[in-house]
């Protein structure tokens, strides 16, 4: 390790004040382990012999009421212990806790209905996760599709579909708030300037997925679950609840190592209620790793939001008021923590800005798309889009500079800590002298001049600006502004952030650091060693940390975990305060063995000295050993030098207050980003030409990391702003259930940003920290919005940035196809597939016409089917088992035939149901005699398809419908004896292709 | 080519970092399983099953594989590598994980694998390798965490350690 200055693990000891570990980048303890392949992630930790695996077989539709399940036969299939239904869970469960006031019910599995596409229908435990996934493709659900509502704000017309009976117009809660006065100030402001924002879907996809392992004992009545969860604890109540067990008979644990989860991972907790029930159904452990098509269809989800935000605006652009109508979409159900997302800013609703008038309506909606959850920036990236587009939309219509608009309305440098008009106290900052430094460091002079010239040569070029607040270390009672202050005195106060840290020593003096931070990444073992070691004198590598959460062991409470950016501001703080309780006591008991009194003592390089006289010292390890040895040889009345738990929540958490103001964070970071996007001008691809992030983070405890955190925030909103969306159709199909389908960025879409940095200490935390993780996720994708309306001169951006939806900004709507071609007749809502093409058979027409109408032919020759019964001359059905891409699965198939024309031409249609999807679709077989008994084959075909299936890529899916028929014919030409493939070599290489693709019929 | 009837267990031996193995598996079972689940192998880590990731790339006679697009039987007699064979006995870490290490080029370490194994592979092929061919391997690979600045450095700076040129910087300290 030589190579780091400062970081000789091996420090002779000495008693000179060295430099503290913190704010030093040392390398992580974490390293040498995840990169040598041996971190422990949950799939990598061994089960109980005899454990069971979980699959889920998952809805194919977003609503729609299930008719019938048959597990018969999956119960009967190899391996399995167990298949359990809705109605099984909900015998074994209680439903979750809603967190709104209202009758409704959230169960971890549909039952009775389905309520989006993906949701849990049924669950099959087997010996092994391929035999469990072979006896799901056996279960027979069957649906009866109901209309889907996929638009929050429709879905609250009268006549939308209901989701909930408890929910009437699909409206979980409507508040509005009032914080000044802002009636008459809209009402005589000569300038009210608005925006409507859809905030789209998206996800920050961790690369690890969910997993749990559960366990059930029926002599304790107690459930031990191993979960990638990460917080907030609050959820464990919640767990409880459902599983209808007290607390302390429900042991949740995480693993050491967790693969990223940005919070992400907090939404695993319905899938520990059901593999905890699975467990007890079975009396077996039950593990489930969820797959990335589950994660990305089913697991959790940003809420998408539409935003009217006005503002009284006077001629010098200073806002006056603001006025919030904010449609929050949280998806099918509303689950635990919700509706957070929408409350988590509601004390920064006025963002970097000095307003003191503002009216809020919030709506909380559901309609048939994944449950909503924790995600990176909670609430930020929706609210900052909506207000920073509109300081953009202010600049223009003053024809005003948009710094200038910012900085007239910043909160003033002197104005701190600054209480909001909706209640945040924002704690610390100078957010002029942050713009300043950007402007000049990071060279906006420059770019504007770059900007200039690459207009002047007819490229598209923009600028755009953002400023934020950067919330961070929740308060457990935002949440309660959803109700209101008469509900909220009924339930009682609910404020603060308990965070804790237990520090040990052991018996030959050794440092031990336990905390409920549960990291999935966040070098917090590192960090931790380093507060540590500058308190009691030593160096990172003799403080060994574990933050590994065991609610059986471990002090928590319900804050605890890794969210709302709490680790450096709170848990690292609260570590420090429970060094500092220990170094007190063992300086009392080293003032006696140094004859000396405690204030004289220090705590550095190893050893414990007298401040006059270093050479009068003791090394650490033997005054820290002396409460396991001789606890006698202490002084009177220090107790044990053991072990120290500090819990420490700040008092400025207050619960919101009767007119509803909340301060709903802690700390509150300062952001103020820049950008210049070229956008090509066929393509109109945007190109991120010169990014600038200038952060203020209060104190920087590790100077990698903070550097990680905001490029790992900036890379995931480079991908919201400009390639990630949830994309559901108008039916509720999922449309992006790959990796191929939802882009994240790779190294190739992410160029350079230029940091800064400025540190105001925040007076509230003890070591001066605000969490940095989320603020990217907040500032970039507008900041990028803002630099394409510029550069397009457009008001209506819309996220993600494709080309596709720029130019019609740019071009207008799609001119309609030229007259004489047809368009085709289109099903709304779900995936088209349509092709044709021809093949030889050799065999005359009415061989040929035989053939297709024969069952036992037909099941030959197409790929992957189990058997086709022929019901009358003209109605059959088939069983028939399709892999397209990941996506494998039974479907049941019912074809008509019509038209006959025996034996030139015959017209089928029909539809496909299985779990994995559905569709229907029309086609027509010509046969035509050709010399030397050959029959020229011509078909064409129209279909439509939806559910699981159509998140595959419509490139997979035409190709693999060409490579099936291509296959059914290849089929037919042998089974007439000849065998002359079809035309040419369309079919041929078509089947090389794809062949890699397509699993069916293997 | 040989069909294996699906429903039984067949001999597969191969030789992983080094060592031989010698086993049975259903044809289906995926290497990134096998590895995994069977051989305790879990260093090569399972993203997406779907071959986009490039978590689970190991390598495979000599190149870069994605194990999850792998099936098991399909390594037969091949010389496997994964991520547990880049460390030294003495579980000293090589010259691209220290570079990593120093660079902060990973935080939950979940794609570190993968990325490992395709810029082995790379170097062995091109010791000369420059910026643009590093970056075009690392296009095969999602992190989401790192925003892959620093890996881009770490591998610069490997790739600089092995044609010799030791002007490693230190890490901001
Ligand atoms: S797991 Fe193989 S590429 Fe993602
Ligand atoms: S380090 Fe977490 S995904 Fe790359």
């Amino acid at each position: 390790m030589g190579e780091f200055p400062g970081m000789n693990v091996n420090a002779a000891a000495g008693a000179s004040t060295a430099k503290p570990w913190v704010g030093q980048s040392i390398p992580r303890v974490e390293d040498p382990a995840l990169l040598s392949g041996r971190g422990r992630f949950i799939d990598d930790i061994g089960v109980r012999p005899g454990t069971l695996h979980a699959a889920i077989l998952r809805s194919p539709h977003a609503h729609a009421t299930i008719v019938a399940i048959d597990t018969a036969a999956a119960k009967q299939a190899r391996g399995v212990a167990a298949v359990l239904t809705g109605e099984d869970i909900k015998a074994l469960t209680a439903s979750l806790v809603v967190g709104v006031k209202a009758p409704v019910e959230c169960w971890p599995i549909a039952v009775g209905r389905v309520r989006y596409a993906g949701e849990p229908v049924a669950m099959v435990v087997a010996e092994s996760r391929y035999l469990a996934e072979d006896a799901i493709d056996l279960i027979d659900a069957q649906y009866e599709a109901l209309p889907a509502v996929i638009d929050p704000v429709r879905a609250m017309d009268p006549g939308a579909a209901l989701l909930h009976n408890g929910f009437p117009r699909n409206t979980a809660s409507d508040r509005s708030f009032k914080y000044g006065d802002p009636e008459p100030i809209f009402a005589d402001a000569k300038r009210t300037i608005a925006i409507t924002i859809r905030y789209p879907r998206n996800s920050c996809t961790p690369i690890e997925t969910y997993g749990v392992i559960a366990e059930y004992d029926p002599g304790e009545q107690a459930y031990d679950v191993l979960a990638n969860f990460q917080g907030p604890f609050s959820i464990h109540a919640v767990l409880s609840r459902a599983l209808k067990v007290p607390g302390n008979r429900l042991r949740l644990r995480t693993p050491p190592d967790s693969g990223g989860s940005f919070g992400v991972k907090q939404g695993v907790f319905p899938y520990i209620v059901l593999m905890a029930a699975a467990a007890r159904a079975t009396g077996r452990p039950v593990k489930w790793i969820e797959d990335r098509l589950e994660h990305l269809t089913a697991s959790v989800s940003a809420t998408n939001r539409v935003t009217t935000l006005r503002a009284a605006v006077a001629d010098d652009g200073k806002v006056l008021a603001l006025d919030w109508d904010q449609v929050e979409d949280c998806g099918a159900h509303l689950r635990a923590p919700e509706p957070a997302t929408l409350y988590r800013m509601h004390g920064n609703l006025t963002g970097a800005y000095d307003i003191r008038h503002v009216a809020v309506r919030n709506r909380v909606v559901v309609t048939n798309k994944t449950p909503t959850g924790l995600n990176r920036g909670f609430g930020g990236p929706q609210v900052y889009f909506a207000l920073e587009r509109l300081m953009q939309r202010i600049a223009v219509e003053l024809k005003r500079d948009p710094v200038e608009i910012i900085s007239r309305n910043l909160v003033p440098a002197d104005a701190f800590p600054y209480r909001t008009a909706t209640g945040a106290l924002l704690d610390s900052g100078n957010y002029q002298q942050a713009l300043a430094r950007a402007v000049s460091e990071g060279g906006l002079e420059a770019l504007n001049a770059r900007r200039d010239q690459a207009r002047a040569e007819g490229r598209i070029y923009g600028i755009g600006f953002t400023a934020v607040v950067e919330p961070s270390v929740s308060n457990m009672g935002y949440i309660t502004t959803v109700l209101t202050a008469a509900e909220r005195r009924k339930a009682g106060p609910k404020n603060g952030a308990q965070a804790t840290a237990t520090i040990t020593i052991d018996p030959l003096g050794g440092v031990s650091v336990q905390v409920a931070s549960v990291p999935q990444g966040q070098g917090h073992r590192t960090v931790l060693a380093q507060v540590v070691a500058d308190v009691l004198g030593l160096t990172p590598a003799d403080i060994r940390v574990n933050a590994e959460l065991d609610t059986a062991k471990d002090a928590w409470s319900i804050a605890s975990g890794n969210y709302a950016s709490r680790f450096a501001p709170a848990v690292a703080g609260t570590a420090k305060i429970a060094a500092e309780r220990l170094a007190g006591r063992l300086a009392r008991a080293a003032a006696a063995g140094l004859n000396t009194e405690s204030d004289d003592i220090a705590f550095a390089g190893g050893f414990v000295f007298s401040k006059r006289n270093p050479d009068n010292k003791s090394p650490f390890s033997r005054i820290a050993a002396l409460s396991h040895w001789s606890p006698g040889a202490l002084p009177e009345g220090i107790g044990q030098t053991i072990r120290e738990t500090a819990f420490w929540t700040p008092p400025e958490l207050t619960p919101p207050d009767d007119q509803d103001h909340v301060n709903s964070s802690l700390c509150y970071g300062f952001i103020f980003d820049f950008c210049g996007v070229e956008i090509d001008r066929v393509t109109l691809q945007p190109r991120i030409d010169h990014y600038v992030t200038m952060h203020d983070c209060g104190t920087i405890l590790h100077p990698a990391m903070v550097d990680g955190q905001v490029r790992g925030g900036y890379a995931q909103a480079i991908g919201a702003a400009l390639y990630e969306e949830y994309a559901y159709a108008p039916d509720g199909s999922f449309l992006s259930g790959t990796f191929a389908d939802y882009l994240l960025p790779t190294v190739a879409e992410v160029p350079e940003p230029l940091i800064l940095h400025m540190q105001t200490p925040s007076p509230f935390t003890p070591l001066g920290s605000k969490g940095v993780g989320e603020g990217n996720c907040m500032s970039t994708p507008v900041c990028i919005a803002n630099a394409v309306a510029d550069a397009l001169g457009v008001a209506d951006i819309e996220l993600p940035l494709l080309p596709a939806r720029l130019a019609e900004a740019v071009r207008g709507a799609e001119m309609a196809a030229p007259s004489g071609t047809k368009a085709p007749e289109t099903r709304h809502g779900d995936r088209r597939l349509s092709g044709e093409g021809s093949a030889k058979v050799a065999a005359s027409p009415q061989q040929v016409w035989a053939m297709l109408l024969d069952p036992t032919t037909l099941a030959a020759v197409i790929p992957g089917c189990h058997s086709v019964k022929k019901l009358s001359h003209t109605d059959f059905t088939a069983i028939v088992t399709i892999g397209i891409g990941p996506v494998k699965g039974r479907y049941r198939a019912r074809i008509v035939l019509s038209d006959l024309d025996k034996p030139a031409g015959v017209t089928l249609a029909g539809n496909v149901d299985g779990a994995l999807g559905f569709g229907s679709g029309k086609g027509r077989i010509t046969l035509a005699p050709e010399t030397d008994g050959v029959t020229a084959v011509h078909y064409r075909y129209d279909a439509e398809i939806g559910g699981k299936i159509a998140s595959i890529g419509g490139r997979l899916l035409d190709g693999a419908a060409r490579l099936i028929i291509g296959q059914v014919f290849a089929g037919l030409a042998r089974q007439a004896g000849g065998d002359t493939p079809a035309k040419g070599g369309v079919i041929a290489s078509a089947l090389s292709k794809l062949r890699s693709l397509f699993g069916g019929g293997r | 080519m040989t069909r294996m009837a699906a429903e039984q267990r067949h001999r597969i031996r191969f030789t992983l970092n080094g060592e031989a193995v010698d086993r049975a598996c259903e044809p289906r079972m995926l290497l990134t399983d096998f590895l995994r689940h069977e051989i305790g192998a879990t260093g090569t880590h399972v993203g997406c099953e779907h071959g986009v990731c490039g978590a689970c790339t190991v390598n495979v006679d000599g190149r870069p594989a994605r194990a999850c697009l792998t099936l098991t039987l399909q390594v037969e007699g091949s010389e496997v590598r994964t991520v547990e064979s880049l460390a030294d006995r003495q579980g000293r870490l090589g010259l691209l994980q220290s570079a990593f290490r120093r660079h902060h080029a990973l935080q939950c370490g979940f794609c570190t694998p993968g990325i490992l194994m395709s810029l082995d592979a790379l170097f062995a092929r091109r010791a000369n390798a420059d910026e643009a061919e590093i970056r075009d391997v690392l296009t095969g690979h999602l992190c989401r965490c790192t925003g892959y600045a620093p890996i881009v450095r770490a591998a610069l700076e490997a790739a600089a350690e092995l044609r010799g040129e030791t002007n490693r910087e230190a890490v901001d300290a």
